[in-house]
C-alpha cells in the first residue's frame, strides 16, 4: 500500500512538472483492443515500440489496452495524467470527445488523437492516415481477382472513414471490372472475433469470393481461408495468411509520425497540428503482393499505388456520381478533403442503404 | 427465400447456438438442483482460454475441449465451496464468479492472441456432407455440436426419468425435505454445479477453438447472460433451451445474411431483435403465472445449512 501511496505522488509530481529534463518524457497510449488483436490496436503498439527505440532512456510509455470508445475511456485518460504522462495518443476514432474533456482539464498534457477532427483545446492535435489510398489499391486487385464479381465488405461502424473506404475500394474495382459488384455488412463494433468470422461466412455464402473488412481481427482471414477465397490484411500485414487468403494488406504505419511528435515535444517545437497522410509519405504501406494474384495485376496495382504517392493520381477523380444519380465530380475533378472526411453516402454503383 | 439459402443458415445457425446451448443445459440442471449460478460467463471464458491452451500446446483440438470443460468445472468448484459451505450469498457469488474469470483468462491468455488452433475435424466423411440439404444441415459438423445436441436429450431424460434425476429435482425444490430423507444436498449440488461449470468451459472451448477460431481477450461478449436467459426463457426445460438457443442464434445468423443480400431491413433493430424476443417471450411466459411458478425450482437461490 505504501508503495502505491507513493507512487501515485510520483506520478502526480510528475503530471505537474510536464516538461522538466530530469524524469523520462512519459507517453502514454490508449488502444481500442488487444494489442495482440493483429491488426488496428497491434499497428499503433508497433508505433509506441519505434518511439522507445528512437530515444531510449529520455522516454518511457505506458499503454491501456482494450478501453471501450465512451465515458470510461475518460477515466482511463485521467488515469494516465495522474500516472505522468506527459503526451497521450488516443487511437481510436470515438475517443474524440473523452480526449477533448480530458485535455481542456489538464492543458500541461499534449493530445494526439487518430482518425478524429475535434480540436477543441490548444493541447489536442488529430492524426488519421489516407487508407483509401490503400483501399484504391486493393479494390484494383479485387476487381480482377473475382470470379463471381462479388466482393465482401466488412464493415465496422457507418462513419466517413469507413464509408470512404468502401466508395474507394468499389470506384477502383469497377474501374477494371464494370460488371463488380460489392456487399457491405455492418457489424457496429471495431472488434469482436465471433461476430466478424459469422459476417464473413454470411458474405461467403452469398457467393463472395474476394473479401475486404474494416474490423481489427484476423477471424475473417480465418474464415477466408476455411472457404478458398481470397482477403486483404487490414490495418497490419496479417502475414500469417500469405500468400493466400491474404493476398495483400493496407498497412498502418504510425512508427514514423509517433517518433517524430515525441521529438518536437521534447525539443520544444511541438505545434497543434492536423495531419492526414497517405502512401507518399508512408504512413500508409501496401503488404507485399503474393503470387496468388497473376504478375501482370501485380504490375498495374503498384502502378496505381505508384501514382497514388507521386501524386499524379487521385483516388477520388471524376467524372464521379452519387448513389441517387446525382453528380458528385466533373470529369477531372479531384474531390476536396471536406467532402471526404464528412462522406456520408455511397458512390453511385453500390446497392443498399448506409444504416444512421 | 430474400435470395438467402435456408440450408447453409440453418447449418450457421446450429454453429453459431452451440456454445450458449451448452452453456444454457449445463446451468439449467445447477438451477433444477436449487442453485443460481451468474458465473456463467466467467466460467465460459475460462473454458476458451483452457481449451486454447491445451490444444495449441498439444495439437489435440479434443484435448482442448477436455481442457475448456476442466476450466470451467475449476472454476465452477470455487463458486460451489464459498457457496455451499462457506454459505456466500449466490448472486453475488456468481457475479464475482464472472468478473474473476474475465480477468484470470485475459492475464492466462497474454501469449496466445494472434495463433491459430489446429482445426477440429468434422465427424462424418465427405460423401455424407455433400448430400443436398441433409448433408450441410445433419452431418456437416463436428463431434461437439453432436454432442451438445445429445446432451440436451441426456439432461431432459436424466432429469425426468431417472432416479438421480428425481434427487437433483427434490434438493431443488426442498432442500429440507431431501436433507431429511436422507440426501447429501450439498454433495448433490457441488456435482451439479461441476456439471454446469464443465459445459459452460466446453461452451467457451467451442467458441475459441471453432466458431472464432482464435483467443481474443473478453471474446465471450456476453454470450454467458445469453445462456442464463435462455434457462429462463426455457422454463428450465431441456429441449426448450435447445429452442431457445437456436431462436437466438438463428436470429444473430439472420441478420448478418439479410444483409450480406441486401435486403432493406433497418440494421440496429436487426442487432437488437434478439434481445426483443428474449424480453416477448419473458413476458409471454411471466403472464402465466402458475405454470412459471410451478416450473421454476422452489428452492432456488436459498442457502441450505444441516442444521434443523
Amino acid at each position: 500500500m505504501k508503495k502505491l501511496v507513493t507512487l501515485a505522488a510520483a506520478g502526480l509530481l510528475a503530471a505537474g512538472s510536464a516538461f522538466a529534463q530530469d524524469d523520462p518524457f512519459t507517453v502514454g497510449f490508449i488502444y481500442v483492443g488487444p494489442i495482440g488483436d493483429l491488426g488496428w490496436s497491434h499497428e499503433h503498439d508497433q508505433g509506441r515500440l519505434a518511439v522507445e527505440e528512437a530515444y531510449g532512456d529520455a522516454v518511457e510509455t505506458i499503454y491501456a489496452e482494450s478501453v471501450p470508445e465512451g465515458a470510461d475511456a475518460e477515466r482511463v485518460m485521467q488515469q494516465m495524467v495522474l500516472q505522468g504522462a506527459d503526451m497521450i495518443f488516443t487511437t481510436s476514432f470515438g475517443y474524440g470527445p473523452a480526449t477533448n474533456a480530458v485535455a481542456g482539464r489538464n492543458p500541461d498534457v499534449l493530445f494526439e488523437h487518430a482518425t478524429g477532427y475535434l480540436r477543441e483545446h490548444p493541447n489536442v492535435s488529430t492524426y488519421s492516415a489516407r487508407f483509401y489510398e490503400g483501399r484504391a489499391v486493393i479494390g484494383h486487385i479485387a476487381g480482377h481477382m473475382t470470379e463471381s464479381n462479388v466482393i465482401g465488405y466488412i464493415a465496422s461502424f457507418p462513419i466517413p472513414e469507413v464509408i470512404r473506404g468502401i466508395n474507394s475500394a468499389y470506384i477502383h474495382a469497377r474501374q477494371v471490372n464494370p460488371d463488380v459488384e460489392m456487399r457491405v455488412v455492418w457489424t457496429y463494433t471495431w472488434f469482436d472475433p465471433a461476430v466478424e468470422a459469422d459476417a464473413a461466412r454470411a458474405l461467403i455464402d452469398q457467393g463472395v469470393d474476394v473479401l475486404m473488412q474494416h474490423t481489427d481481427s484476423t477471424a475473417p482471414q480465418t474464415a477466408a481461408a476455411e472457404a478458398g477465397i481470397i482477403s486483404f490484411g487490414q490495418a497490419s500485414d496479417m502475414g500469417q495468411f500469405a500468400p493466400t487468403p491474404r493476398v495483400s494488406s493496407i498497412i498502418d504505419n504510425w512508427g514514423p509520425y509517433y517518433v517524430r511528435r515525441v521529438g518536437e515535444a521534447m525539443d520544444g517545437t511541438y505545434e497543434q497540428s492536423d495531419v492526414w497522410e497517405g502512401i507518399g509519405p508512408g504512413m500508409v504501406k501496401i503488404g507485399e503482393m503474393t503470387d496468388a494474384i497473376p504478375e501482370d495485376v501485380r504490375a498495374s496495382a503498384q502502378a496505381l499505388a505508384d501514382s497514388i504517392a507521386a501524386g499524379e493520381y487521385h483516388p477520388f477523380t471524376g467524372p464521379l456520381n452519387r448513389q441517387d444519380g446525382t453528380a458528385w465530380l466533373a470529369d477531372g475533378e479531384v474531390a476536396d478533403d471536406g467532402t471526404l472526411l464528412g462522406m456520408d453516402f455511397y458512390v453511385e454503383g453500390i446497392e443498399g442503404d448506409i444504416p444512421n | 427465400m430474400f435470395g438467402i439459402d435456408p440450408v447453409t443458415l440453418a447449418a450457421a445457425l446450429i454453429a453459431a447456438s452451440t456454445p450458449i446451448l451448452l452453456a444454457a443445459i449445463g446451468e439449467l440442471v445447477v438451477e433444477k438442483s436449487g442453485v443460481l449460478n451468474l458465473g456463467v460467463e466467467g466460467m465460459m471464458i475460462m473454458g476458451a482460454i483452457c481449451g486454447f491452451i491445451a490444444c495449441v500446446t498439444t495439437g489435440s483440438p479434443w484435448l482442448g475441449f477436455v481442457a475448456g470443460a476442466a476450466g470451467g468445472a475449476a472454476l465452477s468448484l470455487i463458486f460451489g465451496v464459498l457457496t455451499q459451505f462457506l454459505l456466500s450469498n449466490q448472486v453475488a457469488t456468481g457475479l464475482a464468479l464472472t468478473l474473476f474469470g474475465l480477468g484470470m483468462s485475459a492475464l492466462m491468455g497474454e501469449d496466445y492472441t494472434g495463433i491459430n488452433p489446429p482445426l477440429t475435424p468434422k465427424l462424418f466423411p465427405e460423401a455424407l456432407r455433400q448430400l443436398e440439404v441433409v448433408g450441410p444441415i445433419l452431418f456437416g459438423h463436428d463431434l461437439i455440436v453432436y454432442l451438445s445436441v445429445a446432451l440436451v436429450a441426456a439432461v431432459a431424460w436424466g432429469l425426468a426419468r431417472t432416479r438421480t434425476g428425481l434427487i437433483i429435482r427434490a434438493v431443488g425444490e426442498n432442500h429440507d425435505a431431501a436433507h431429511s430423507l436422507g440426501y447429501k444436498v450439498i454433495r448433490i449440488r457441488i456435482l451439479a454445479i461441476l456439471f454446469g461449470g464443465a459445459c459452460a468451459g466446453l461452451g467457451g472451448a467451442y467458441l475459441s477453438l471453432v466458431r472464432v477460431p482464435s483467443w481474443t481477450e473478453g471474446m465471450t461478449a456476453g454470450a454467458g447472460w445469453i445462456a442464463l436467459a435462455i434457462v429462463v426463457f426455457a422454463s428450465w426445460r431441456p429441449w426448450r433451451a435447445l429452442i431457445g438457443a437456436y431462436l437466438f442464434g438463428g436470429i444473430a445468423a439472420l441478420q448478418l445474411r439479410l444483409q450480406a443480400a441486401q435486403i432493406d431491413i433497418p440494421v440496429a433493430l436487426l442487432d437488437a431483435s434478439p434481445y426483443i424476443v428474449t424480453i416477448i417471450v419473458l413476458v409471454i411466459i411471466s403472464t402465466d403465472r402458475t405454470r412459471a411458478a410451478l416450473n421454476a425450482p422452489a428452492a432456488l437461490g436459498r442457502v441450505f445449512h444441516a442444521s434443523g
